[in-house]
């Protein structure tokens, strides 16, 4: 492996959970609902990854348990917000305090036990491909996943009626309403996609990135996946390009220090979230779209009046 | 955050069931994390001596965990200090601050600072242990191990206490491989696995074959494992995480200071100290020296056996600076003053040191 190869493999290291979870927020906030519980719900599915895949030897079982308890807890969140019609943003941040709770009491008995890593699954013939072969096609399941959910969520969106209906619910529920479209079906189910991204992107931590479980491991990438969906003005490609320019800065800087340039590390370390904002402020600089682009119901309970 | 909750319940439960004058005797120990307990490294350690005070002196405890440094550290520390906490252990260079301000306003409760050095007033107490003796070791290991003769140090801030780590690895490296290159890239966090891991990949890339850390979760040993490159342990024994990987690590153990400062506390002979013990106090052990040859092994037992009996310290002259001047003259020992607030590199870090 050269180089070349092996600073790009780590960048989709560092990339592909932030995709993940900012794809799944991105359906969330389009329906209208803002769940600041990312952190929480990758958190859980961290958790639920790394216990699952341990006790059945099998890391399949713990992407699959990722996934599940990701949903499960974001369904917590729905009933909250939809159902009660909860202030979102509180509600939100309740979920992320809990699901740290949660899997630091879950995961007391795991501390300090080597995890079931997830290997990657090499593509014949593609994989072979020199410099992008192994990159693309000799990835792990969930990488596979990310790229397919990044189509699959710009298609649903855009060219397909239950996008449609989605964007509709985000962006004027009252109308929706008055259509019979079921809001609150429609919510449910897209903040529980979230939830589902969430708990994958959480697996990946713990199955992938670093294979083992330590308490609060997601350290923040919960948050970086929700301000990317707004940085990308709500649109999938957008996000795709912040989370692998967020990766790529990201470990850029590790390299440069590594390579000892006399720059300040405390800026190197800033740069990432600099970078990242100013190319998608400048990439989302047409206000007309940005706005047709804003759900405008987002964060804001619907009541209906009959 | 689930700590905060047990913490209030306990407290709340404590008030109500033990309140009143008569219980007044009874000594409460409470601690402050900076990561999570269950971080492995340095959060873990510091939680076992909290256990070794509640076994031994059967008296009853209360932490807080993952609490920022800075103003949410003042929150958490004057909660415990209004909360009946009768002793306060800090354990971030952080709390410093906070805990001194703290200090002031409540004069009866005793104040444990670790690895800081400002005692405000009579009731803080600061201590810390010479985990560079350690650094020193695993340099010397570093440099007979390395087939290429370059290391990789994931470092955290640029404090006194990271620096010296550098130093000490740096130093014992030299005595062995005069040219021995040490990279170093700084984390700017105390814990993120995942960029802990990142900047140990982004390490082994440029070439490094040992990873040694001043970050306190089990990440980067991990990654050299599956690299197939040796590393060092940090805080606590990593040997699980690098079965074929880890050749040493050091390991805090904060247990005998921390029933000894209780058990001050309630013999009434506690009084402000400043303390920096090392391998002869116990309270910096090293894992057993493991991939390695039994010549590197016994050299890395010799030093450790010298610094142990006080026979040897590692900062001792002629040591050059970075930048070529001298620091020490041959035979000059560091004074604990410098060494305390070390903020320059010695000859042959090939890093520029973050302000």
């Amino acid at each position: 492996m050269g180089f070349i190869e092996a600073v790009l493999l780590t960048i989709v290291t560092a990339a592909t959970p932030l995709l993940i979870a900012a794809l799944g927020e991105l359906v969330t906030e389009r329906s209208g609902v803002l769940n600041l519980g990312v952190e929480g719900m990758m958190i859980m599915g961290a958790i639920a990854g790394f216990a699952f895949a341990l006790m059945s030897g099998n890391p399949y079982v713990g992407v699959i348990a990722g996934v599940g308890f990701g949903a499960l807890f974001s369904l917590l969140f729905a009933f909250l917000t939809v159902t009660l019609v909860t202030n979102q943003v509180a509600t939100g941040l309740a979920l992320t305090i809990l699901g740290l709770g949660i899997s630091g009491l879950w995961g007391e008995a795991f501390v300090g036990v080597p995890g079931v890593k997830l290997l990657p699954i090499e593509i014949p013939l593609l994989s072979e491909i020199p410099l992008i072969g192994k990159l693309l096609f000799a990835q792990d399941i969930i990488f596979y996943c990310s790229i397919v959910l990044l189509f699959g969520v710009s298609c649903f969106l855009f060219k397909s009626r239950m996008g449609l209906t989605l964007r509709a619910v985000g962006d004027n529920h009252t109308s929706a309403h008055a259509l019979g479209i079921s809001v609150s079906r429609v919510r449910y189910l897209a903040v529980m996609f979230g939830g589902a991204c969430s708990g994958l992107a959480g697996a990946y931590m713990s199955l992938v990135y670093t294979t083992q479980w330590i308490e609060n491991m997601t350290a923040g990438r919960g948050w970086i996946a929700l301000a990317l969906v707004v940085f990308a003005s709500w649109r999938p490609n957008r996000v795709l390009i912040g989370a692998y320019l967020f990766g790529a800065v990201g470990i850029a800087q590790l390299h440069i220090q590594a390579l000892g340039f006399k720059i300040p590390s405390q800026f190197l370390s800033a740069l990432p979230y600099l970078a990242t904002i100013i190319v998608l402020v400048i990439i989302s600089r047409n206000r007309r779209l940005t706005i047709i682009n804003t759900p405008a119901s987002l964060g804001k309970g619907f009541v209906p009046d009959r | 955050m689930k700590k905060i909750l047990a913490a209030l319940l306990g407290l709340g439960l404590s008030t109500f069931a033990f309140g009143g004058a008569a219980q007044a005797a009874d000594e409460k120990a409470c601690f402050i994390y900076v990561g999570p307990i269950g971080d492995f490294g340095w959060s873990y350690q510091h939680d076992q001596g909290r256990l070794a005070v509640e076994k031994e002196l059967g008296v009853q405890t209360a932490y807080q965990e993952s609490v920022e440094e800075g103003a949410d550290a003042e929150r958490a520390i004057e909660r415990f200090a209004r909360s009946g906490c009768n002793i306060i252990f800090t354990t971030s260079f952080g709390y410093m601050e906070p805990t001194n301000k703290v200090a002031k306003k409540f004069p009866d409760v005793k104040f444990e600072h670790a690895t800081g050095f400002k005692r405000d007033s009579d009731n803080v107490s600061t201590y810390s242990s010479k985990f560079y003796q350690g650094r020193y070791i695993q340099g010397q290991i570093a440099a007979k191990v390395s087939e290429k003769g370059v290391a990789g140090y994931i470092a955290s801030f640029p404090i006194p206490e990271v620096v010296r780590g550098i130093n000490a690895f740096i130093l014992g490296a030299q005595t062995v491989n005069p040219d021995f290159k040490l990279k170093v890239v700084w984390v700017n966090t105390w814990f993120d696995p995942g960029k802990e891991a990142d900047a140990a990949k982004t390490l082994i890339d440029q070439g490094a074959d040992i990873i040694t850390q001043h970050t306190d979760s089990t990440a980067a040993m991990q990654v050299a494992e599956e690299r197939g490159i040796k590393a060092f342990g940090q805080a606590s024994d990593m040997i699980k995480f690098g079965p074929k990987s880890q050749l040493t690590a050091i390991i805090d153990d904060w247990a005998p200071y921390y029933v000894e400062r209780v058990k001050a506390l309630k013999d009434g002979t506690w009084a402000s100290q400043d303390v920096w013990h090392g391998m002869d106090h116990g309270s910096v052990a090293m894992a057993p020296y493991t991939n390695m040859p039994d010549d590197v092994a016994a050299l890395a037992q010799a030093t450790q056996d010298k610094i142990t009996a006080n026979t040897f310290e590692p900062f001792t002259g002629p040591i050059m600076k970075q930048d070529g001047s001298e620091w020490l003259k041959d035979g000059e020992k560091a004074d604990i003053g410098t060494l305390l607030g070390m903020n320059f590199y010695v000859k042959g870090v090939d890093d520029q040191l973050p302000n």
